[in-house]
């Protein structure tokens, strides 16, 4: 093993380390509003790497993904509210629920190229809060009122170690959990074949089949799992807001977190969590400049974003880290990424 | 002698205690009041933003004025874009990191349904809310949440007592939007015609908000035979109603419901002659009624627009609604005095007596109790008559 080698693996580490510890004592440190803003953003980041599998990976654009993530909200929602099902349980159930609804949409969706594809998952998102509102499924929806949920309290086991946990602090922790659960199985799935299969498949599909891979079912699968994260991040959504209506997930919603993973950076897995950010803060600071037209500041912002780093915040950094690296003259020990 | 000194002990201390009963939560302190609100200054109710700028703007004349018992106002509007999840985020760092001393004018029924439980848990009033659904009503099992226009159950109310007064062999024929808006409505009719609802109503249609049309549904209200139609629509759906009734020749009493009586989104568009003879209901005066051109609250609210709010729209009404419901909520602080507490300002909210507000039409006021969350609940008539909405008959009020 070189130095170089060494060198390698325990940068990252040390930073992944170093990250972990820190949001692990943020909740401590920080007033219950900003825990809860900081679980939201882990909650977007999952669904932007649900999207970014799809559209980073994969290549194909999808403009309603906001349904998925209605999916998932209203399958926790109805799972919670009527059948009694407790809160971490329907987490998983909600993501298997959207890998097979998004996996069939697929089948026939994935026969549509490029534009015409974002058209029908367009037609998807914009059809979602009306078909929520549809008579026959009232009784399971709630209408347009939604549903309220319950916040789900800390574990009684917490406070017997002597750790009481107040209900947004145990959420944080409990979408901490589910966040490193997701981005590990993400990391694994795109770093190996099956990543690469999918990266074949956007560049260069002809040759991809020609090397065995089977486009129809990668694609289709691809969608299925980019569909299980984002549903597994509107369950997420739903426990932490505690309130599921069918104007909560409107196609602005859809267009949004293309928005994250543009800014964040298209097929990178840390560029989820930089679009996260995005999206969570920067309407608010937007808001909080002009109250006359809050989008056009928005609007400002991701030009500036778009000019300053144009394979979004992740290549930024990757490109500092590689500069840095060059300086420290060991230009093979920077950790290389997927490019787009 | 020591009877007397006694007296002067408890005199001067007596003196402190009464300096001391200053009592404050956070939010307020001797020089500033904080009151948060959420309003959608963008996205697709973006429309109703005027609201949230035309109450800053009062409370912008307020603090010229001196502020409230010597306190200014600090009021602090965040957009949600008429989204429940960004609701509660606003609403979170309202309470939790603003520190407001308590909510105000949320706009929306799904924002403040999102918002309700929180509220009533953190014990922080959510007062005078922006939607007319009659759950906000509830001081049982909400008592920390308030409404502040008339319901639309109430308003159903008055529509039926109108018709059993007027045309007790009446055949009503209803469209409703299919929601809790819609059904609102229907119910507080029905309970308004009480035993007589099953006898009067020959039918009962419905539309989706997703469909484009509603002319099959008149034409089957047509086909009933009813003589009296309620229309509950909003705005779209009520252009296309009222034309397309007109078009076929069906001729019944026509009420429309008070979500869509803009002259110029919805009359306009439906046809001004089309229009003639609807009748709808009314609690504060309309900016554009010329009745009132020399009025002096409608001169008042006019000064007060061109200079604390110089760029809004004369004509929209909602800047006289923005208006109106920051008046009321200035009285409770006004009342509440120096003892700014979530407590009471809560009591003070459910202790108003026929406060009136000049901008509400004549005769209606403001009436709350511990058990009456519901501060406006009459209403007037008024018949469109061509050009303009005209008032008639006396001021009503729900009930059977």
């Amino acid at each position: 093993m070189s130095i170089a080698s060494v060198k390698t693996w325990s940068v990252p580490v040390l930073v992944l380390a170093v990250l972990g510890l820190a949001a692990i004592a943020l909740p401590f440190v920080v007033s219950s509003y900003r825990t809860f803003q900081c679980t939201l953003v882990m909650i977007y980041a999952i669904a932007l790497l649900g999207l970014n599998i799809l559209t980073g990976y994969s290549g194909q654009i999808s403009l309603g993904h906001g349904a998925f993530y209605a999916m998932g909200a209203y399958c926790t929602a109805i799972l919670m509210d009527k059948l009694g099902v407790p809160y971490w349980a329907t987490v998983p159930l909600a993501g298997a629920f959207c890998l097979v609804v998004g996996f069939l949409f697929g089948l026939p969706a994935l026969r549509l190229e490029g534009l015409y594809l974002a058209l029908a998952t367009f037609a998807l998102g914009v059809a979602m809060p009306q078909l929520l509102k549809y008579k026959a499924l009232e009784g399971w929806t709630g209408g347009v009122q939604g549903i309220v949920i319950l916040k789900p309290e800390a574990p009684a086991f917490f406070p017997k170690i002597g750790l009481p946990l107040d209900p947004d602090q145990w959420l944080y922790f409990f979408t901490l959990g589910s966040t490193a659960v997701m981005f590990i199985l993400g990391r694994n799935l795109l770093r190996g074949r099956v990543g690469r299969a999918l990266i074949a498949i956007r560049d260069q599909h002809i040759a991809a089949e020609a090397m065995g891979v089977n486009n129809a079912l990668y694609k289709s699968a691809a969608f299925g799992v980019s569909a299980m994260y984002t549903g597994v991040a509107g369950a997420l959504g739903a426990i932490a807001v505690q309130f599921v209506a069918p104007d909560s997930f409107t196609i602005f919603l859809s267009i949004m977190l293309l928005v994250g993973i543009v800014i964040g950076g298209l097929a990178s897995i840390s560029g989820a969590l930089y679009g996260a950010l995005f999206i969570q803060f920067v309407p608010n600071i937007a808001d909080e400049v002009s109250k006359a037209a809050p989008w056009a500041i928005f609007g400002v912002f991701m030009i500036v974003f778009v000019y300053l780093m144009p394979t979004g915040v992740a290549g930024a950094a990757r490109l500092l880290l590689a500069r840095a690296g060059k300086k420290a003259q060991n230009p093979s020990a920077f950790p290389r990424e997927e490019s787009p | 002698m020591i009877r007397l000194s006694v007296a002067v002990l408890s005199l001067a201390l007596a003196v402190p205690v009464a300096h001391a009963q200053k009592k404050y939560d956070p939010g307020a302190s001797d020089t500033e009041i904080r009151i948060g609100n959420t309003n959608p200054y963008s996205g697709p109710a973006s429309a109703y933003g005027t609201i949230g700028k035309s109450i800053a703007a009062y409370f912008r004349m307020v603090n010229d004025q001196g502020g409230v018992n010597g306190r200014k106002i600090n009021f602090i509007s965040y957009d949600d874009g008429y989204s429940p999840p960004k609701t509660v985020e606003m609403v979170r760092k309202l309470v939790e990191q603003d520190q407001v001393l308590f909510v105000f004018q949320t706009l929306g029924t799904p924002s403040n349904t999102a918002i309700h439980k929180y509220m009533n848990a953190k014990k922080v009033p959510q007062l005078h809310v922006a939607t007319g659904a009659t759950k906000w009503n509830d001081p049982k099992n909400y008592p920390w949440t308030m409404g502040w226009q008339p319901n639309y159950q109430t308003e159903g109310q008055v529509y039926a007592r109108h018709i059993l007064q007027t045309k007790p062999d009446a055949k009503i024929g209803i469209l409703y939007q299919n929601d809790d808006y819609g059904k609102d409505y229907v119910k507080g009719l029905k309970d308004g015609l009480g035993d007589k609802a099953k006898s009067m109503i020959v039918a009962e249609v419905s539309y989706e908000v997703s469909e484009p049309t509603v002319d099959s549904q008149i034409v089957q209200l047509q086909g009933s035979g009813a003589n009296v139609f309620f229309n509950v629509t909003t705005p779209k759906f009520a252009a296309q109603a009222i034309r397309k009734a007109y078009d076929i020749g069906w001729k019944p009493v026509q009420y429309l419901n008070n979500v869509s009586i803009s002259v110029g989104s919805v009359l306009t568009p439906a046809g001004l002659e089309k229009s003639v003879g609807l009748i709808t209901t009314a609690y504060h005066k309309d900016a554009t009624d010329q009745r009132w051109a020399d009025d002096p609250a409608m001169k008042q609210w006019h000064a007060y627009m061109k200079k604390y709010y110089p760029e809004g729209n004369l004509t929209d009404s909602f800047n006289v609604y923005g208006y109106t419901v920051a008046a009321t909520v200035h009285q409770v602080l006004k009342q509440a005095g120096n003892e700014l507490t979530h407590e009471n300002i809560m009591r003070q909210a459910a202790s108003m007596k026929d406060f009136r507000v000049d901008t509400l039409l004549p005769k209606i006021t403001i009436t709350t109790s511990k058990d009456d969350y519901a501060p406006i609940e009459a209403v007037q008539l008024q018949r469109f008559n061509g050009k303009q909405w005209e008032l008639f008959g006396d001021v009503m009020t729900g009930g059977h």
